[in-house]
Parts: C-alpha cells; structure tokens; sequence
C-alpha cells in the first residue's frame, strides 16, 4: 500500500472528521489499487458460503440424529431437572428473576465495545498522523475513564 | 463451465473440507485431551476401543448420533433446536478466515476459505455471535439452571470480548491492516519484520487469558462447572444436539489457536533463522500452522490439567478491573512509542525494538505486582452493611 497523506483541513481537526477522512481515502486506494473492487466481493461471498457450510453441517447432524434415534418419550423423560422434584415454575418467560447484575454487565460492554469500535479504525490508519491521533485517542480515553472510574465506585464490578 | 462457476464450486469445496476437518480434529480432539490428562494424572487415558484407543472418538460419534433426542416439555421447540445450529454455524465461519499460507499456495488456489480485509472484525463479530446460540439455547431449556448457566457464560464471554478487542490494537497500530494475510506477511514474509510477540509480548498475555476466558476454558469454565451450576446452559441437552455445543467449544479453541499463532507468531511461516540449517524451511505452510496450532492446544489441556477454577465474582473482577484497562494501558503505550520515537529509533535501537522492551518491561511489572493486584479481583468486597436497603435482594448469584 502507498503511503497515505490526511490533509488536515480546517474541517478535519475532530477525531471523528479524521476517522471518516481516514477511511475515505484509504477505501479510494484500495480501489485503485484492486480491479474494480471486485476481489473484496469475491471474499464476502466466499464468507457466505462457509457460513451456509457450518449451519448446513449443523442441520444435517440435527435431522440425521432426529431420525436415528429412538422415540420413547415418556412424562418423567420429558421433564425439566429438578432432582426429581416437578418444576413448579421455569418454562420459558415464566416469570424467572435474575440478578440485574447481568442487565449492567450488558450495558457496560456495549459501551466499552462502542470504544472498540471507535478504535479500530485509529489503530488501522494511525501511522499517517501519529502525534496528532495519539493525543485525539488520549483525549477520547480519557473522557472514558471518567466514566469507568464513576463505574467502579459506584462498585458495578463488585459481585459480592 | 462459467468462471464464476468453478470458483464458487471451489469455494464449497474448501469449506466442506475445513468444516469436515474441523468435525475430524474435534473428534480426536477430545481423545487427545482425554489420554494427555490421563498422562499428566499418571494413569493411561482411554485405550479400549482401537489400538491406542484411536476409535473411541467414532464410538462416541456414534453413540451420540443413535441416542434418543429428547426435548423437554418447558422448551420452546424451535430456538432449543436452532441454538446448537447457531453455535456450530459461527464456530465453524470464523475458522474459514485463518490463511494457512501464502497466497495460490494449494494445489493453485488460495489455502482459505474467506480472506476478509476486515479478518479480524469478521471474527470477533462471529464470536459474538455465538454468544447468542449459548445464550438462547439456555434461554428456550425452559429451566432455571440452564438459564442462570447461560447468563453466566454469555456475561463472562462478553466481558472478556472486550479485553481480547482491545489487546490486539497495539498489534494493528504497528501493521496497520486488520486482514490476516497482510499481518502474517508483516511478521515473517520476505520484508518480515519478526514474530509480533517479540514486540507485543504484554498485548500477548492479554490476548491468551481474554482468550482462554472467551472459550470457556479452564481456569475460566464456570458455566461448565459440573460440581456447581448441574451443565450450565447444558443441562437440558441431549445426543447431538449436547455434542454439536461440545463440537462449537471446541472448535471455538481450535480458531483461538490458530488465531494466536496467526497474530503472534508468525502464522503459517516458520521461524527464518532456521533457514541455514535446511533451505526453504520457513515456508513450509501448513506444516508450521498445524505445529503451532497444536502447541496452543497442548497449552489448553495442560492449564485445564493444573489450574483450579476462579469463582465467579473473581472471574469478573479479572475481566473488567485487570484485562480491560491493562489493555487499554498496552494500546496507549504503542501509540505513545509510536508517536514520539522516530521511526530510526533512540541510541541505536529501531523502535520496534525499544517497543518489544517496553512491552516486557510492563508484563515484568504486571508480575512482580501480583500480589497487589491480586487484591483487585481474589479479596470479596463486601458490601457496606449499614447501606443494604431492608427487604432488596442483594446482587449477585
């Protein structure tokens, strides 16, 4: 790949401006530089074979096994676990309560992954402006932190 | 035959053959680690069936796939089927996009069966992906100790996704792509700059504990942990269905293994110092990849062998208070290095070098801290009596 040079121009001086900029001009390479763009299809198309590969792999188990098997269902087989005990409640949707600690856990990793997101392309595009990028990727750790820090004393983490 | 033709035919084939060498290794997978455990405890594993008891993994094959499939009243019938379906789907794809050499490289084509310039997005969203056929396959049980042991795993696999996302942000930093064939090459094609964990080995230790978390795996199987939770989000689990989320499992640490070598060490080349003792032997492709592969195997079965098991509570205080800021620490610490040391380096040393310094400079501190830090995540944290709101339950599980 050739270098690539960002210009910094008055409406490019955010993270986000650079990012967009960023991919903008690296995609407009790689255009160039494959026929068309149709090499990068080939692929995805090539992913969805393999995925209709793995479930197809799994279906097929599935049916062999259904028709394999023996069918004797009796009540007690078909029962829940319960060391023998019928379940009163359970069943799907019943009414069971969690933790909330697992609503949190959820909430927090969207955030965190969000992060991510937005750190990807940084990473891939960082050696064309390092000094710049690193400060913007400070600034935007930063900010984070704040709320991590307001996280953990707020004691989210603790599973206590 | 039309060009598009063959090449799609010949894409079904590779994917017919990695999903059926993947079904093959997980079969003899499990004998392996059934008579290596057997090894480290000083006992023979099983050695009944076959010589070396090399037809057991088709004994239990078989087995499972003539056992009666039972459905529980309670489960909702589709998503119970579905869920081991989506499990095995997503384990399967993301393993497609491991290069297993260079480029035209078997028999004239190319040796993957995907090659996306976004390889290493594709393959965490694949793995968060089969956090959804856990999750629902303990959701539809349609019996609380599948669905706490879903909800366990699917939060432990969240956790740590965002410790291994961030370990490897250091790595892209310095290779600049996220497509697999573009890091191997950069690590040891002909312009190779040598193995990424001699640069990177802090993002390395970062990225095998997330990764080992990730698939489930001793000292981190807490949703399998037999002797507390029944089977986790498999209790209700019977014949193939039970064995298509052993398969995902395992396949899950084949492409963490195959991951690890492909991001760290070198992928499908060999070492090149090798190279005056037998020419050529650096591009041995497959060769070098299954090796490493199975080493990172090896070290799977040896730590489920010697390790004992985190608490939960530990588990995630690890996840979230060590694995995710270290991380975020290793990501700014490239940057940094990145940024400010010229590209020729300081005193004489290439950057890269001085980063690889840095890099174990800080796994050194990691280490002779244990002992503080252990205090984040191995001491329970009570909570503040006085505080406890009369008549809340309190959290946890």
């Amino acid at each position: 790949m050739s270098v690539l040079q960002i210009r910094l121009t008055p409406d490019r001086l955010s993270f986000f401006a650079v990012v967009r900029a960023s991919f903008h001009e690296l995609s407009q390479e790689r255009e160039r530089l494959e026929s068309g763009g149709r090499k990068t299809i080939v692929q995805y198309a090539n992913f969805l074979i393999m995925l209709l590969v793995g479930i197809g792999i799994g279906i097929l188990a599935i049916v062999v096994s259904g028709l394999l098997g023996p069918k004797k269902a009796t009540r007690t087989k078909l029962m829940a676990y319960e060391s023998g005990n019928d379940p009163e409640r359970g069943g799907v949707g019943t009414g069971q309560r969690f933790p909330v600690h697992f609503y949190l856990v959820a909430m927090l990793f969207i955030v965190f992954d969000i992060e991510t997101a937005f750190f990807y392309p940084l990473a891939v595009a960082y050696q064309k402006l390092p000094q710049f990028a690193f400060f913007e990727a400070l600034t935007f750790v930063l900010l984070l932190l704040v709320g991590y820090v307001y996280v953990l004393k707020k004691k989210v983490l603790e599973w206590a | 035959m039309p060009d598009w033709l063959s090449a799609l035919l010949i894409t079904l084939l590779k994917a017919v053959l990695v999903a059926l060498a993947l079904l093959t290794a997980f079969a003899y997978m499990t004998l392996i680690e059934r008579r290596l455990l057997g090894r480290i405890q000083l006992r023979p594993g099983p050695n009944r069936v076959g010589p070396m008891g090399l037809l057991q993994p088709l004994a239990d094959a078989i087995k499972s796939i003539f056992k009666e499939d039972v459905t529980v009243t309670l489960a909702d019938k589709l998503v119970y089927t579905l869920a081991p379906i989506l499990a095995i789907g997503m384990a399967l794809t993301a393993f497609g996009g491991i290069p297993a050499g260079p480029p035209g490289s078997l028999f004239g084509t190319d040796p993957w069966v995907y090659n996306l310039d976004a390889g290493i997005l594709a393959l965490l969203a694949l793995t968060s992906m089969g956090v959804y056929g856990i999750f629902l396959g303990g959701w539809a049980s349609g019996s609380k100790y599948p669905m706490l042991g879903s909800l366990r795993s699917s939060a432990q696999m969240i956790s740590y996704e965002l410790g291994m996302g961030l370990s490897v942000l250091g790595l892209l930093m310095l290779v600049g792509s996220t497509n697999f064939l573009d890091i191997v090459e950069w690590q040891a094609g002909p312009r190779g700059h040598g193995w990424l964990i001699l640069f990177q080995v802090f993002a390395f230790a970062l990225f095998m504990v997330s990764s080992f978390a990730e698939v489930n795996r001793t000292p981190f199987d807490l949703p399998e942990a037999e002797q507390e939770l029944v089977a986790g989000y498999l209790t209700e689990y019977s014949s193939i269905k039970w064995a298509l989320f052993q398969m995902a499992e395992y396949v899950n640490i084949m492409t963490a293994s195959a991951l690890m070598s492909t991001l760290f060490f070198g992928g499908y080349r060999g070492p090149t110092f090798l190279e005056p003792l037998i020419p050529g032997i650096s591009s041995w492709p497959l060769v070098w990849l299954i090796a490493k592969i199975a080493f990172f195997m090896f070290l799977f079965i040896w730590v489920r062998a010697t390790l004992p098991r985190l608490r939960y509570d530990q588990l995630m205080r690890l996840g979230w208070k060590l694995t995710l800021p270290l991380a975020l620490v290793n990501t700014l610490v490239v940057a940094a290095v990145l940024a400010f040391v010229p590209a020729e380096g300081l005193f004489g040393i290439p950057r890269l070098w001085l980063l690889g310094a840095v890099s174990l400079l800080l796994l050194l501190i990691l280490f002779a801290a244990s002992d503080a830090v252990r205090g984040l995540w191995n001491s329970p944290a009570l909570r503040n009596e006085e505080k406890r709101v009369p008549g809340r339950p309190l959290g946890g599980d």
